[in-house]
Protein backbone atom coordinates (compact mmCIF):
# COMPACT_ATOMS: atom_id res chain seq x y z
CA UNK A 1 0.00 0.00 0.00
CA UNK A 2 2.62 2.70 1.08
CA UNK A 3 5.71 2.93 2.83
CA UNK A 4 4.24 2.45 6.35
CA UNK A 5 4.65 0.47 8.31
CA UNK A 6 1.46 -1.91 8.69
CA UNK A 7 -0.19 -2.20 11.89
CA UNK A 8 -2.10 -4.93 11.80
CA UNK A 9 -1.98 -7.71 9.25
CA UNK A 10 -4.90 -10.61 8.01
CA UNK A 11 -3.12 -13.30 5.86
CA UNK A 12 -5.42 -15.15 4.20
CA UNK A 13 -7.94 -15.55 7.04
CA UNK A 14 -11.47 -17.54 6.45
CA UNK A 15 -13.44 -16.97 9.78
CA UNK A 16 -16.78 -19.41 10.28
CA UNK A 17 -19.44 -20.28 12.79
CA UNK A 18 -20.18 -23.51 12.67
CA UNK A 19 -20.75 -24.69 8.73
CA UNK A 20 -21.44 -21.20 7.67
CA UNK A 21 -18.74 -18.70 6.54
CA UNK A 22 -18.73 -14.95 8.13
CA UNK A 23 -15.17 -14.29 6.38
CA UNK A 24 -13.25 -15.76 3.00
CA UNK A 25 -10.03 -15.80 2.60
CA UNK A 26 -9.15 -11.70 3.88
CA UNK A 27 -5.95 -10.70 3.04
CA UNK A 28 -5.52 -6.97 3.88
CA UNK A 29 -2.83 -4.68 5.72
CA UNK A 30 -3.91 -1.49 7.86
CA UNK A 31 -1.24 0.40 7.89
CA UNK A 32 -0.13 2.71 11.18
CA UNK A 33 -1.83 6.47 11.95
CA UNK A 34 -4.36 5.66 9.79
CA UNK A 35 -8.08 5.75 9.30
CA UNK A 36 -9.27 2.11 7.81
CA UNK A 37 -12.82 2.76 6.76
CA UNK A 38 -14.82 -0.69 5.93
CA UNK A 39 -17.90 -0.77 4.17
CA UNK A 40 -20.32 -3.15 2.90
CA UNK A 41 -23.94 -4.16 3.60
CA UNK A 42 -25.22 -6.47 6.42
CA UNK A 43 -24.04 -9.52 7.10
CA UNK A 44 -20.58 -8.53 4.85
CA UNK A 45 -18.88 -10.05 8.11
CA UNK A 46 -17.63 -6.38 9.07
CA UNK A 47 -18.08 -7.00 12.76
CA UNK A 48 -16.88 -10.47 12.83
CA UNK A 49 -13.51 -9.07 11.80
CA UNK A 50 -13.55 -7.02 14.22
CA UNK A 51 -14.16 -8.84 16.82
CA UNK A 52 -11.26 -11.07 15.45
CA UNK A 53 -8.73 -8.42 15.98
CA UNK A 54 -9.10 -8.54 20.40
CA UNK A 55 -10.07 -11.68 19.86
CA UNK A 56 -14.15 -11.27 21.75
CA UNK A 57 -14.78 -13.85 18.95
CA UNK A 58 -13.69 -16.56 21.45
CA UNK A 59 -16.89 -15.92 23.23
CA UNK A 60 -18.94 -17.15 20.04
CA UNK A 61 -18.96 -20.75 20.55
CA UNK A 62 -18.22 -22.34 17.49
CA UNK A 63 -16.67 -19.65 15.63
CA UNK A 64 -13.49 -21.10 14.11
CA UNK A 65 -10.77 -18.82 12.63
CA UNK A 66 -8.30 -20.04 9.82
CA UNK A 67 -5.14 -17.90 8.59
CA UNK A 68 -2.99 -15.14 10.51
CA UNK A 69 -4.21 -12.09 12.10
CA UNK A 70 -1.04 -10.29 13.00
CA UNK A 71 -0.43 -6.91 15.46
CA UNK A 72 2.69 -5.22 14.69
CA UNK A 73 4.03 -8.61 13.50
CA UNK A 74 2.84 -10.86 16.14
CA UNK A 75 0.07 -13.49 15.82
CA UNK A 76 -2.77 -12.63 18.16
CA UNK A 77 -3.82 -16.32 18.13
CA UNK A 78 -0.27 -16.79 20.10
CA UNK A 79 -0.51 -13.80 22.93
CA UNK A 80 -0.55 -15.43 26.23
CA UNK A 81 -2.11 -12.45 27.80
CA UNK A 82 -5.52 -12.07 25.94
CA UNK A 83 -6.33 -9.21 28.40
CA UNK A 84 -3.46 -7.36 27.84
CA UNK A 85 -4.08 -7.85 24.14
CA UNK A 86 -8.03 -6.10 24.69
CA UNK A 87 -6.33 -3.61 26.72
CA UNK A 88 -4.47 -2.37 23.88
CA UNK A 89 -7.51 -2.37 21.58
CA UNK A 90 -10.46 -0.04 22.01
CA UNK A 91 -13.66 -1.23 20.91
CA UNK A 92 -16.99 0.43 20.47
CA UNK A 93 -19.80 -1.47 19.42
CA UNK A 94 -23.02 0.05 17.40
CA UNK A 95 -25.49 -0.50 19.87
CA UNK A 96 -24.72 1.52 22.91
CA UNK A 97 -23.52 -0.07 26.78
CA UNK A 98 -23.32 1.75 29.28
CA UNK A 99 -21.66 -0.53 32.17
CA UNK A 100 -23.58 -0.31 35.47
CA UNK A 101 -21.50 1.57 37.62
CA UNK A 102 -21.42 5.40 37.80
CA UNK A 103 -20.16 7.62 34.82
CA UNK A 104 -16.91 8.24 36.18
CA UNK A 105 -16.19 4.99 36.93
CA UNK A 106 -17.43 3.76 33.67
CA UNK A 107 -14.24 5.69 32.14
CA UNK A 108 -11.84 5.40 34.90
CA UNK A 109 -12.07 1.66 35.61
CA UNK A 110 -9.76 0.66 33.02
CA UNK A 111 -6.76 3.16 33.73
CA UNK A 112 -6.79 2.59 37.11
CA UNK A 113 -6.92 -1.32 36.51
CA UNK A 114 -3.91 -0.26 34.55
CA UNK A 115 -2.28 1.16 38.22
CA UNK A 116 -3.35 4.65 37.96
CA UNK A 117 -4.59 5.39 41.07
CA UNK A 118 -3.64 9.15 41.61
CA UNK A 119 -7.40 10.63 42.13
CA UNK A 120 -6.32 14.24 40.03
CA UNK A 121 -4.65 12.18 37.38
CA UNK A 122 -7.79 10.08 36.79
CA UNK A 123 -9.91 12.83 36.86
CA UNK A 124 -7.96 14.71 34.41
CA UNK A 125 -7.96 11.62 32.46
CA UNK A 126 -11.86 10.71 32.74
CA UNK A 127 -12.40 14.66 31.81
CA UNK A 128 -9.81 14.56 29.00
CA UNK A 129 -11.95 11.32 27.50
CA UNK A 130 -14.95 12.26 28.23
CA UNK A 131 -14.41 15.73 26.12
CA UNK A 132 -12.95 13.82 23.19
CA UNK A 133 -16.44 11.75 22.79
CA UNK A 134 -18.16 15.27 23.41
CA UNK A 135 -19.97 14.21 26.23
CA UNK A 136 -18.45 16.02 29.12
CA UNK A 137 -20.34 19.52 28.58
CA UNK A 138 -23.46 17.25 29.48
CA UNK A 139 -22.61 14.62 32.33
CA UNK A 140 -20.09 16.91 34.06
CA UNK A 141 -22.40 17.63 36.62
CA UNK A 142 -23.72 14.32 37.52
CA UNK A 143 -20.61 11.95 37.34
CA UNK A 144 -21.69 9.58 39.89
CA UNK A 145 -24.73 8.76 37.85
CA UNK A 146 -25.21 5.01 36.75
CA UNK A 147 -23.80 4.70 33.31
CA UNK A 148 -27.26 2.99 32.41
CA UNK A 149 -29.13 6.27 33.31
CA UNK A 150 -27.99 8.33 30.17
CA UNK A 151 -29.76 8.64 26.95
CA UNK A 152 -29.21 6.27 24.37
CA UNK A 153 -26.65 8.51 22.11
CA UNK A 154 -24.91 9.53 25.58
CA UNK A 155 -24.50 5.77 26.31
CA UNK A 156 -23.35 5.50 23.07
CA UNK A 157 -20.74 8.86 23.19
CA UNK A 158 -19.42 7.13 27.30
CA UNK A 159 -18.92 3.79 25.58
CA UNK A 160 -16.81 5.98 22.76
CA UNK A 161 -14.71 7.76 25.86
CA UNK A 162 -14.56 4.62 28.10
CA UNK A 163 -12.86 2.68 24.68
CA UNK A 164 -10.10 5.97 24.84
CA UNK A 165 -9.57 5.66 28.62
CA UNK A 166 -7.21 3.19 28.24
CA UNK A 167 -5.11 4.79 25.79
CA UNK A 168 -5.42 2.31 22.84
CA UNK A 169 -3.34 1.99 20.41
CA UNK A 170 -5.77 0.67 17.84
CA UNK A 171 -9.47 1.93 18.17
CA UNK A 172 -12.50 -0.19 16.07
CA UNK A 173 -15.53 1.54 15.63
CA UNK A 174 -18.68 -0.83 14.82
CA UNK A 175 -21.49 2.01 13.45
CA UNK A 176 -20.44 4.24 15.82
CA UNK A 177 -22.60 6.62 15.03
CA UNK A 178 -26.03 4.81 14.62
CA UNK A 179 -27.12 6.57 17.84
CA UNK A 180 -25.81 10.02 18.04
CA UNK A 181 -27.37 12.99 16.75
CA UNK A 182 -25.73 14.03 13.36
CA UNK A 183 -23.80 17.27 14.65
CA UNK A 184 -22.24 15.55 17.67
CA UNK A 185 -21.75 12.85 14.85
CA UNK A 186 -19.62 15.57 12.99
CA UNK A 187 -17.68 16.80 15.90
CA UNK A 188 -17.03 13.40 16.56
CA UNK A 189 -15.85 12.86 13.48
CA UNK A 190 -13.15 15.95 13.82
CA UNK A 191 -11.61 14.47 17.12
CA UNK A 192 -11.20 11.31 15.35
CA UNK A 193 -8.98 12.82 12.83
CA UNK A 194 -7.19 14.31 15.86
CA UNK A 195 -6.82 10.80 17.63
CA UNK A 196 -5.09 9.31 13.95
CA UNK A 197 -1.89 10.86 15.28
CA UNK A 198 -1.95 8.63 18.19
CA UNK A 199 -3.33 5.55 17.12
CA UNK A 200 -4.79 3.46 14.37
CA UNK A 201 -8.54 3.32 13.70
CA UNK A 202 -10.68 0.84 12.08
CA UNK A 203 -13.87 2.41 11.21
CA UNK A 204 -16.62 0.27 10.15
CA UNK A 205 -19.63 2.23 9.06
CA UNK A 206 -23.07 2.25 7.14
CA UNK A 207 -22.56 5.78 6.08
CA UNK A 208 -20.46 5.85 3.16
CA UNK A 209 -19.63 9.17 3.34
CA UNK A 210 -18.49 8.78 6.63
CA UNK A 211 -16.14 6.52 4.55
CA UNK A 212 -15.33 8.86 2.49
CA UNK A 213 -15.14 11.85 4.77
CA UNK A 214 -12.64 9.96 7.17
CA UNK A 215 -11.04 7.28 6.29
CA UNK A 216 -7.62 6.90 3.99
CA UNK A 217 -8.18 3.91 2.94
CA UNK A 218 -11.58 1.95 2.23
CA UNK A 219 -12.37 -1.79 1.74
CA UNK A 220 -15.86 -3.01 0.39
CA UNK A 221 -16.78 -6.33 1.71
CA UNK A 222 -19.72 -8.15 0.67
CA UNK A 223 -21.02 -11.58 1.45
CA UNK A 224 -18.19 -12.67 3.34
CA UNK A 225 -15.96 -11.47 0.79
CA UNK A 226 -13.66 -8.51 0.00
CA UNK A 227 -14.41 -7.06 -3.04
CA UNK A 228 -11.88 -4.35 -3.08
CA UNK A 229 -9.26 -2.60 -1.06
CA UNK A 230 -7.40 0.59 -1.90
CA UNK A 231 -7.22 4.64 -0.92
CA UNK A 232 -10.71 6.04 -0.38
CA UNK A 233 -10.28 8.28 -3.09
CA UNK A 234 -9.76 5.23 -5.39
CA UNK A 235 -12.78 3.72 -3.99
CA UNK A 236 -15.07 6.16 -4.31
CA UNK A 237 -14.28 7.81 -7.93
CA UNK A 238 -12.63 4.93 -9.58
CA UNK A 239 -13.16 1.77 -8.04
CA UNK A 240 -12.00 -1.57 -10.13
CA UNK A 241 -15.00 -3.68 -9.38
CA UNK A 242 -18.29 -2.86 -10.83
CA UNK A 243 -19.97 -4.28 -7.28
CA UNK A 244 -17.95 -1.61 -5.45
CA UNK A 245 -19.18 1.20 -8.02
CA UNK A 246 -22.59 0.20 -7.37
CA UNK A 247 -22.31 -0.06 -3.87
CA UNK A 248 -20.82 4.01 -3.02
CA UNK A 249 -22.83 5.38 -5.60
CA UNK A 250 -26.11 3.90 -4.14
CA UNK A 251 -26.86 1.55 -7.23
CA UNK A 252 -26.97 -2.01 -5.15
CA UNK A 253 -29.19 -4.53 -4.47
CA UNK B 1 -57.27 -16.15 23.08
CA UNK B 2 -57.82 -19.29 20.68
CA UNK B 3 -60.40 -17.76 19.70
CA UNK B 4 -58.85 -14.37 18.99
CA UNK B 5 -56.10 -16.32 17.31
CA UNK B 6 -58.42 -17.38 14.71
CA UNK B 7 -59.83 -14.28 14.47
CA UNK B 8 -56.87 -13.31 13.27
CA UNK B 9 -56.34 -15.54 10.67
CA UNK B 10 -59.46 -14.84 9.18
CA UNK B 11 -59.04 -11.01 8.88
CA UNK B 12 -55.95 -11.81 7.01
CA UNK B 13 -57.92 -14.28 4.40
CA UNK B 14 -61.30 -13.25 4.18
CA UNK B 15 -62.53 -10.08 1.65
CA UNK B 16 -63.10 -6.80 3.11
CA UNK B 17 -66.69 -6.74 4.05
CA UNK B 18 -65.73 -10.03 6.11
CA UNK B 19 -62.39 -8.49 7.22
CA UNK B 20 -64.50 -5.55 8.33
CA UNK B 21 -67.28 -7.14 10.38
CA UNK B 22 -64.21 -9.88 12.13
CA UNK B 23 -62.30 -6.52 12.83
CA UNK B 24 -65.57 -4.89 14.53
CA UNK B 25 -66.08 -8.02 16.21
CA UNK B 26 -62.45 -8.48 17.96
CA UNK B 27 -62.86 -4.88 18.71
CA UNK B 28 -65.98 -5.84 20.48
CA UNK B 29 -64.45 -8.63 22.36
CA UNK B 30 -61.87 -6.50 23.69
CA UNK B 31 -63.55 -5.04 26.72
CA UNK B 32 -64.44 -8.94 27.60
CA UNK B 33 -60.65 -9.88 27.20
CA UNK B 34 -59.37 -6.93 29.25
CA UNK B 35 -62.11 -7.99 31.70
CA UNK B 36 -60.76 -10.85 32.01
CA UNK B 37 -57.20 -10.22 32.81
CA UNK B 38 -58.14 -7.98 35.11
CA UNK B 39 -60.27 -10.71 37.22
CA UNK B 40 -56.53 -12.68 36.78
CA UNK B 41 -55.05 -9.68 38.40
CA UNK B 42 -57.15 -8.96 41.33
CA UNK B 43 -58.15 -12.81 41.89
CA UNK B 44 -54.32 -13.09 43.32
CA UNK B 45 -55.00 -10.30 45.98
CA UNK B 46 -58.50 -11.55 46.69
CA UNK B 47 -56.72 -14.77 47.30
CA UNK B 48 -53.88 -13.47 49.14
CA UNK B 49 -56.35 -11.20 52.07
CA UNK B 50 -59.04 -14.01 52.21
CA UNK B 51 -56.34 -15.93 54.01
CA UNK B 52 -54.64 -13.23 55.94
CA UNK B 53 -58.37 -12.39 57.13
CA UNK B 54 -58.74 -16.28 57.77
CA UNK B 55 -55.74 -16.41 59.69
CA UNK B 56 -56.18 -13.23 61.39
CA UNK B 57 -59.44 -13.78 62.68
CA UNK B 58 -58.79 -17.29 63.43
CA UNK B 59 -55.99 -16.13 66.00
CA UNK B 60 -57.73 -13.18 67.74
CA UNK B 61 -59.57 -15.00 70.34
CA UNK B 62 -56.00 -15.92 72.03
CA UNK B 63 -55.74 -12.43 72.40
CA UNK B 64 -59.49 -11.14 73.42
CA UNK B 65 -59.89 -14.16 75.66
CA UNK B 66 -61.89 -17.09 75.49
CA UNK B 67 -64.57 -17.38 77.39
CA UNK B 68 -65.64 -21.22 79.01
CA UNK B 69 -68.19 -22.16 80.59
CA UNK B 70 -67.24 -24.17 83.58
CA UNK B 71 -70.40 -24.00 85.50
CA UNK B 72 -73.50 -22.60 85.79
CA UNK B 73 -73.53 -19.27 85.12
CA UNK B 74 -69.98 -19.48 85.95
CA UNK B 75 -67.37 -18.43 82.97
CA UNK B 76 -63.47 -19.02 83.00
CA UNK B 77 -61.58 -16.25 80.43
CA UNK B 78 -58.60 -17.76 79.35
CA UNK B 79 -56.50 -15.49 77.60
CA UNK B 80 -53.00 -15.46 75.97
CA UNK B 81 -50.51 -13.22 77.91
CA UNK B 82 -48.74 -11.14 75.01
CA UNK B 83 -45.65 -10.45 76.76
CA UNK B 84 -44.96 -14.35 77.75
CA UNK B 85 -45.79 -15.37 74.25
CA UNK B 86 -42.98 -12.65 72.42
CA UNK B 87 -40.36 -13.00 75.60
CA UNK B 88 -40.46 -16.39 77.35
CA UNK B 89 -38.71 -19.73 75.58
CA UNK B 90 -41.12 -21.56 77.28
CA UNK B 91 -43.77 -23.66 75.10
CA UNK B 92 -45.75 -26.24 77.17
CA UNK B 93 -48.87 -25.81 75.56
CA UNK B 94 -50.12 -29.19 76.57
CA UNK B 95 -49.76 -28.94 80.13
CA UNK B 96 -52.69 -29.28 82.21
CA UNK B 97 -51.21 -28.00 85.62
CA UNK B 98 -49.74 -24.24 84.19
CA UNK B 99 -49.25 -24.27 79.91
CA UNK B 100 -46.89 -22.03 78.68
CA UNK B 101 -47.35 -20.00 75.30
CA UNK B 102 -43.91 -18.85 74.82
CA UNK B 103 -42.51 -18.78 71.11
CA UNK B 104 -39.10 -16.92 71.77
CA UNK B 105 -37.04 -20.39 71.23
CA UNK B 106 -39.38 -21.43 67.94
CA UNK B 107 -38.57 -18.06 66.73
CA UNK B 108 -35.22 -18.48 67.64
CA UNK B 109 -35.15 -21.61 66.05
CA UNK B 110 -36.46 -20.37 62.73
CA UNK B 111 -34.03 -17.92 62.65
CA UNK B 112 -30.86 -19.58 63.55
CA UNK B 113 -31.99 -22.69 60.96
CA UNK B 114 -32.76 -20.40 58.06
CA UNK B 115 -29.51 -17.82 58.73
CA UNK B 116 -27.28 -20.82 59.21
CA UNK B 117 -29.12 -22.55 55.33
CA UNK B 118 -28.12 -19.01 54.06
CA UNK B 119 -24.88 -18.73 55.03
CA UNK B 120 -24.49 -22.08 53.27
CA UNK B 121 -26.78 -21.78 50.66
CA UNK B 122 -26.07 -18.08 48.88
CA UNK B 123 -22.42 -19.10 47.97
CA UNK B 124 -23.08 -22.39 46.83
CA UNK B 125 -25.89 -21.29 44.99
CA UNK B 126 -24.67 -18.04 43.33
CA UNK B 127 -21.22 -19.93 42.18
CA UNK B 128 -23.46 -22.44 40.72
CA UNK B 129 -25.63 -19.85 38.97
CA UNK B 130 -22.23 -17.80 37.76
CA UNK B 131 -20.48 -21.12 37.28
CA UNK B 132 -23.60 -22.73 34.76
CA UNK B 133 -24.35 -18.92 32.84
CA UNK B 134 -20.73 -18.06 32.38
CA UNK B 135 -18.73 -21.29 32.03
CA UNK B 136 -20.06 -24.01 31.23
CA UNK B 137 -20.28 -24.87 27.82
CA UNK B 138 -23.32 -25.48 25.78
CA UNK B 139 -24.28 -29.38 26.76
CA UNK B 140 -23.36 -28.70 30.18
CA UNK B 141 -25.73 -26.06 31.03
CA UNK B 142 -28.39 -28.38 29.82
CA UNK B 143 -27.57 -31.18 31.53
CA UNK B 144 -26.99 -29.10 34.65
CA UNK B 145 -30.00 -27.29 34.27
CA UNK B 146 -32.33 -30.06 33.90
CA UNK B 147 -30.53 -31.94 37.12
CA UNK B 148 -30.89 -28.47 38.85
CA UNK B 149 -34.65 -28.38 38.31
CA UNK B 150 -34.95 -31.93 39.45
CA UNK B 151 -33.12 -31.29 42.49
CA UNK B 152 -35.78 -28.78 43.39
CA UNK B 153 -38.70 -31.32 42.71
CA UNK B 154 -37.72 -33.37 45.52
CA UNK B 155 -40.00 -33.33 48.30
CA UNK B 156 -39.22 -31.79 51.29
CA UNK B 157 -40.30 -35.26 53.58
CA UNK B 158 -37.29 -36.96 51.39
CA UNK B 159 -34.97 -34.25 52.24
CA UNK B 160 -36.02 -34.94 55.92
CA UNK B 161 -35.73 -38.68 55.11
CA UNK B 162 -31.84 -37.86 54.28
CA UNK B 163 -31.47 -35.75 57.10
CA UNK B 164 -32.42 -38.29 59.84
CA UNK B 165 -30.90 -41.34 57.82
CA UNK B 166 -27.67 -40.17 56.50
CA UNK B 167 -26.86 -37.07 58.21
CA UNK B 168 -27.69 -37.68 62.01
CA UNK B 169 -25.44 -40.19 61.63
CA UNK B 170 -22.40 -38.81 59.80
CA UNK B 171 -23.13 -36.08 62.41
CA UNK B 172 -22.87 -37.91 65.12
CA UNK B 173 -19.77 -40.02 64.34
CA UNK B 174 -18.02 -36.69 63.14
CA UNK B 175 -18.77 -34.60 66.23
CA UNK B 176 -19.32 -37.14 68.73
CA UNK B 177 -22.93 -35.54 70.19
CA UNK B 178 -25.32 -38.08 71.18
CA UNK B 179 -27.96 -37.06 68.47
CA UNK B 180 -27.30 -35.38 64.95
CA UNK B 181 -30.44 -33.85 64.61
CA UNK B 182 -29.67 -30.09 65.13
CA UNK B 183 -29.22 -26.87 63.65
CA UNK B 184 -26.45 -28.21 61.83
CA UNK B 185 -28.12 -31.42 60.27
CA UNK B 186 -31.37 -29.03 59.19
CA UNK B 187 -29.54 -26.17 58.21
CA UNK B 188 -27.44 -28.01 55.56
CA UNK B 189 -30.60 -29.73 54.45
CA UNK B 190 -32.46 -26.84 54.59
CA UNK B 191 -29.39 -25.21 51.74
CA UNK B 192 -29.32 -28.19 49.96
CA UNK B 193 -33.05 -27.64 49.63
CA UNK B 194 -33.04 -23.75 48.61
CA UNK B 195 -29.83 -24.00 46.42
CA UNK B 196 -31.83 -24.90 43.53
CA UNK B 197 -34.19 -21.69 43.67
CA UNK B 198 -31.17 -19.41 44.07
CA UNK B 199 -29.62 -21.06 41.56
CA UNK B 200 -32.42 -20.98 38.76
CA UNK B 201 -33.48 -17.09 39.62
CA UNK B 202 -29.72 -15.96 39.54
CA UNK B 203 -28.59 -17.66 36.59
CA UNK B 204 -32.06 -16.29 34.63
CA UNK B 205 -30.67 -12.83 36.01
CA UNK B 206 -27.47 -13.27 34.64
CA UNK B 207 -28.61 -15.02 31.39
CA UNK B 208 -30.72 -11.76 30.84
CA UNK B 209 -27.67 -9.42 31.20
CA UNK B 210 -27.20 -8.57 27.19
CA UNK B 211 -24.22 -10.19 25.72
CA UNK B 212 -23.00 -6.23 24.88
CA UNK B 213 -22.09 -5.86 28.42
CA UNK B 214 -19.89 -8.69 28.25
CA UNK B 215 -18.26 -8.28 25.17
CA UNK B 216 -18.13 -4.44 26.63
CA UNK B 217 -16.47 -5.67 30.13
CA UNK B 218 -14.01 -7.30 28.12
CA UNK B 219 -12.90 -5.23 25.72
CA UNK B 220 -12.18 -2.84 28.37
CA UNK B 221 -9.70 -5.32 29.26
CA UNK B 222 -11.20 -6.56 32.16
CA UNK B 223 -10.56 -10.55 33.36
CA UNK B 224 -13.44 -12.68 33.38
CA UNK B 225 -13.56 -12.65 37.07
CA UNK B 226 -13.41 -8.87 37.22
CA UNK B 227 -16.43 -8.39 34.33
CA UNK B 228 -18.78 -10.76 36.11
CA UNK B 229 -17.86 -8.92 39.23
CA UNK B 230 -18.01 -5.75 37.88
CA UNK B 231 -20.42 -6.03 35.69
CA UNK B 232 -22.46 -8.88 35.43
CA UNK B 233 -23.56 -8.97 39.20
CA UNK B 234 -24.72 -4.84 38.92
CA UNK B 235 -26.88 -5.84 36.24
CA UNK B 236 -27.99 -8.66 37.49
CA UNK B 237 -28.33 -7.10 41.01
CA UNK B 238 -31.96 -7.18 41.11
CA UNK B 239 -32.53 -10.75 40.32
CA UNK B 240 -29.53 -11.99 42.04
CA UNK B 241 -31.17 -10.15 45.40
CA UNK B 242 -35.00 -11.90 44.55
CA UNK B 243 -33.27 -15.17 44.22
CA UNK B 244 -31.42 -14.86 47.62
CA UNK B 245 -34.54 -13.71 49.26
CA UNK B 246 -36.82 -16.16 48.05
CA UNK B 247 -34.38 -18.77 49.08
CA UNK B 248 -34.66 -16.85 52.29
CA UNK B 249 -38.61 -17.41 52.08
CA UNK B 250 -37.94 -20.72 51.55
CA UNK B 251 -35.99 -21.47 54.75
CA UNK B 252 -38.13 -19.75 57.08
CA UNK B 253 -41.67 -21.13 55.08
CA UNK B 254 -40.15 -24.91 54.84
CA UNK B 255 -41.79 -27.36 57.49
CA UNK B 256 -41.45 -31.09 56.87
CA UNK B 257 -37.69 -31.07 56.46
CA UNK B 258 -37.04 -29.08 59.25
CA UNK B 259 -39.61 -31.08 61.64
CA UNK B 260 -37.04 -34.07 60.96
CA UNK B 261 -33.87 -32.97 61.09
CA UNK B 262 -33.63 -30.07 64.21
CA UNK B 263 -34.60 -32.83 66.91
CA UNK B 264 -37.62 -31.06 67.13
CA UNK B 265 -37.50 -29.62 70.95
CA UNK B 266 -38.22 -26.48 72.45
CA UNK B 267 -34.59 -24.68 73.03
CA UNK B 268 -32.89 -21.72 73.19
CA UNK B 269 -29.64 -22.78 71.25
CA UNK B 270 -25.94 -22.26 72.16
CA UNK B 271 -24.14 -23.81 69.75
CA UNK B 272 -24.55 -25.17 65.81
CA UNK B 273 -24.97 -28.86 67.56
CA UNK B 274 -28.10 -27.42 69.30
CA UNK B 275 -31.68 -29.28 69.05
CA UNK B 276 -34.36 -26.59 68.25
CA UNK B 277 -37.90 -26.17 66.84
CA UNK B 278 -39.06 -24.04 64.21
CA UNK B 279 -42.71 -22.26 64.24
CA UNK B 280 -43.82 -23.97 60.80
CA UNK B 281 -42.74 -27.22 62.55
CA UNK B 282 -44.75 -26.38 65.66
CA UNK B 283 -47.81 -25.60 63.50
CA UNK B 284 -47.73 -28.70 61.55
CA UNK B 285 -46.82 -31.01 64.89
CA UNK B 286 -49.63 -29.48 67.11
CA UNK B 287 -52.87 -28.20 64.83
CA UNK B 288 -54.06 -31.94 64.47
CA UNK B 289 -54.25 -32.39 68.22
CA UNK B 290 -55.33 -29.12 69.49
CA UNK B 291 -58.75 -29.00 70.87
CA UNK B 292 -60.54 -26.85 67.84
CA UNK B 293 -61.02 -23.27 69.91
CA UNK B 294 -59.10 -23.65 72.98
CA UNK B 295 -56.63 -21.22 74.11
CA UNK B 296 -53.72 -23.53 72.23
CA UNK B 297 -55.77 -23.94 68.68
CA UNK B 298 -55.64 -19.64 68.41
CA UNK B 299 -52.44 -19.24 69.89
CA UNK B 300 -50.74 -21.91 67.05
CA UNK B 301 -52.70 -19.22 64.67
CA UNK B 302 -51.38 -16.19 66.05
CA UNK B 303 -47.87 -18.25 65.56
CA UNK B 304 -49.13 -18.02 62.27
CA UNK B 305 -49.56 -14.45 62.32
CA UNK B 306 -46.04 -13.90 63.02
CA UNK B 307 -45.07 -16.18 59.93
CA UNK B 308 -46.74 -13.82 58.27
CA UNK B 309 -45.18 -10.79 59.69
CA UNK B 310 -41.48 -12.61 58.80
CA UNK B 311 -42.96 -12.35 55.40
CA UNK B 312 -44.27 -8.53 55.41
CA UNK B 313 -40.37 -7.83 56.78
CA UNK B 314 -38.32 -9.48 54.13
CA UNK B 315 -40.63 -8.53 51.46
CA UNK B 316 -40.69 -4.90 52.46
CA UNK B 317 -36.31 -5.13 52.95
CA UNK B 318 -36.15 -6.58 49.80
CA UNK B 319 -37.77 -3.35 48.30
CA UNK B 320 -35.97 -0.82 50.50
CA UNK B 321 -32.39 -2.67 49.82
CA UNK B 322 -33.60 -2.50 46.12
CA UNK B 323 -34.60 1.22 46.28
CA UNK B 324 -31.80 2.18 48.34
CA UNK B 325 -29.34 1.02 45.33
CA UNK B 326 -31.11 2.59 43.17
CA UNK B 327 -31.49 5.76 44.88
CA UNK B 328 -27.55 5.57 45.87
CA UNK B 329 -26.36 5.48 42.45
CA UNK B 330 -28.88 8.47 41.11
CA UNK B 331 -27.51 11.36 43.16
Amino acid sequence: MTTQTSHIEFQDVTISYGKEIALRDISLAIPEHTIFGIIGPANAGKTTLLKSINRTLEFEPNAKTVGKILVHGTDVSHIKNVYALRRRIGMVFPLPVGLPMSVYENVAYAPRRAGIHDRQELDELVKHCLKQSMLWDEVKDRLTLLGTKLSGGQQQRLTIARALSHKPEILCLDEFSIAIDPVTTMKIEDVLLELKKEMTIILVTNLVQQARRLADHTAFFNKSEMIEVGPTEKIFSNPEQQLTHDYVTGDFG
Amino acid sequence: MLLLLLLDRNTTKGNLSFRRSFQQLQDRLEPVVVGVIYICGWSAILFVIAIFVFVFKESLPAITGIGTEIAAGEIEVEQLDLVEFTTSPRWIPESSKKPAFGILALIVGTLSVTFFSILLAVPLGLGAAVYVSEFAGNKTREILKILIELLAAIPSVVWGFIGIVIMNPLITNLSGEAVGLNILNAGIVLALMSVPIIVSVSEDALRAVPDSFREAGLAMGANRWEMIYKVLFPAAKNGLLAAVLLGIGRGIGETMAVLMCTGHSVNMPTSLFDPVRTLTATIAAELGEAVRGDLHYHTLFLIGVVLFAFAFIINLTADLVVKGVRDQSNV
